[in-house]
């Protein structure tokens, strides 16, 4: 399987190491294997593979990791700079709102 | 609602849960690939609550899903001939991920979920099984402070499951990385298509009756040579950005997708007026062949660049920073393509 790496050095993702209690639970959720354990304390092995989806950030109980976590989505930010609401991936409709169902589709 | 993958109850100390099969049907088939095509995929979800899939009892194992039928029949076909709990969580029918991105597939549904089906009079453990990539959404310390029960990240594709439950809720690295390979970026094609259909029944016919106007040899004439190149060199945009730029993805030079559509949209684009100089009576003068060297590679571009949401490892940050360039000279080669091709009209 080819390995898929997105734009270089842009990623917000954040350790601090003192915060890191070694639970492990960031290379548990992590879809991009970005992290690896290093004597008992975890560390950011491939920084550019993050898609700051936020589940390390998210599950981490000692709040050790900071990401900007959003969806890498194009029609979404174009969306969203243009004041419509709903956007891309993950829309969901209300009743009467057909607009919205209209989006750009992710996943 | 109308559910026929229920085929019976299971009786528990809570009433009567609602009885699953593991096997798909062709209503269930029918549904995926409409859901595909963008038909009907808003709607297309299943009532949240607890489901027996099998004959569960009190210490079979407890699997989370989310309500959209798609990600509820992947699960269930994984588990032929097994008993589990299914607990479907209320994520406004969209899959998993997305639905974890939104928050909606998150802690505070899981909870409110967890009691609703009074799952801890059902079961006798403690033991939720999530999928892996429900992780943006639900925070598995905060689950266990506030309803006790123990939330594991299983394996992030569904087929894995059977392989993770035997090993003792154990995955192996592979099941832990997001692939994207290329059966995966195909399904994706027809909604990228649906999504522009609307736009292409007006601009294709519009393209190939301007090319009619004001031709020297006729309106027909034009239309059929000159309006059906600008015809071929949008089809091939559309090709090149949303169906071979997704397909041949890895491959392509470039990081950025806009920079990948428009290799391949400066390919097709070749091709098409290669085939026009030689079987079409396209007018030959430079401005009519090299507006399409601008607006097809720009539209290409711009469909491509919207591939990132459907793609699995992409960042906001990183599609920001792309965006910022990609967007401004998808306008730039749209208008200079445009104005080239209309200027073409006026030239002869």
């Amino acid at each position: 399987m080819e390995k898929m790496i997105y734009l270089k050095n842009v990623v917000t993702l954040q350790l601090n190491e003192k915060n890191c209690s070694g639970c492990g639970i960031c290379m548990v959720v992590c879809p991009h294997a970005v992290f690896s354990m290093n004597n008992g304390r975890v560390r950011i092995a491939n920084r550019d593979a993050c898609m700051e989806c936020g589940a390390c950030a998210m599950n981490c109980p000692t709040d050790a990791l900071t990401v900007q976590a959003g969806v890498g989505c194009a029609a979404a930010v174009i969306n969203t700079a243009l004041g419509r609401d709903g956007a891309c991936c993950c829309v969901v409709e209300t009743p009467g709102d057909s607009e919205n169902i209209r989006g750009k589709i992710c996943c | 609602m109308n559910q026929p993958f229920i085929i019976g109850s299971v009786h528990t100390t809570t009433g009567d849960i609602p009885k699953i099969s593991s096997d798909l049907r062709w209503p269930d088939h029918w549904g995926s690939i409409k859901a595909r095509w963008g038909v009907g995929r808003m709607h297309y979800t299943v009532d949240p609550g607890l489901y027996a899939l099998g004959a569960p009892g009190d210490r079979s194992p407890v699997l989370v899903t989310a309500n959209y039928k798609m990600s509820f029949d992947r699960l269930r076909e994984a588990l032929p001939e097994r008993n589990a709990w299914i607990l479907v969580l209320d994520t406004n029918g969209i899959n998993v991920w997305c639905a974890a991105g939104k928050g909606t597939f998150g802690t505070d549904e899981l909870v409110r979920r967890i009691e609703f089906s009074q799952l801890n009079r059902v079961v006798s453990h403690t033991e939720l099984i999530l999928p892996q990539l429900a992780g943006p959404g639900v925070a598995a310390h905060k689950v266990k402070k506030r309803s006790g029960f123990k939330a594991i990240y299983g394996p992030i594709r569904a087929a894995d499951l059977p392989a993770f439950l035997d090993a003792g809720l154990k995955a192996t690295p592979g099941m832990r990385r997001k692939t994207f390979p290329v059966r995966e970026r195909a399904v994706l094609i027809p909604i990228e298509l649906v999504s522009v259909l609307k736009w292409s029944l007006v601009i294709l016919p519009s393209f190939f009756l301007l090319g009619g106007l004001g031709a020297p040899s006729g309106f027909w004439h034009g239309a059929m040579n000159d309006g059906l190149f600008a015809v071929l060199n949008l089809l091939g945009a559309l090709v090149a950005g949303a169906v071979l730029t997704p397909i041949l993805l890895p491959w392509i030079p470039g990081r950025a997708f806009s920079q990948k559509g428009l290799v391949m949209g400066l390919i097709t684009t070749l091709f098409i007026t290669l085939f026009g100089a030689f079987n079409l009576n396209i007018r030959q003068d430079y401005m009519n062949i090299l507006a399409w060297f601008f607006l097809a590679p720009a539209l290409s571009a711009y469909l491509a660049m919207n591939f990132t949401g459907a793609s699995t490892y992409t960042s906001l940050s990183g599609v920001k920073k792309e965006m910022r360039w990609a967007v401004p000279l998808e306008i730039v080669g749209g208008v200079a393509g445009l104005t080239l091709w209309v200027g073409s009209r006026f030239v002869s």
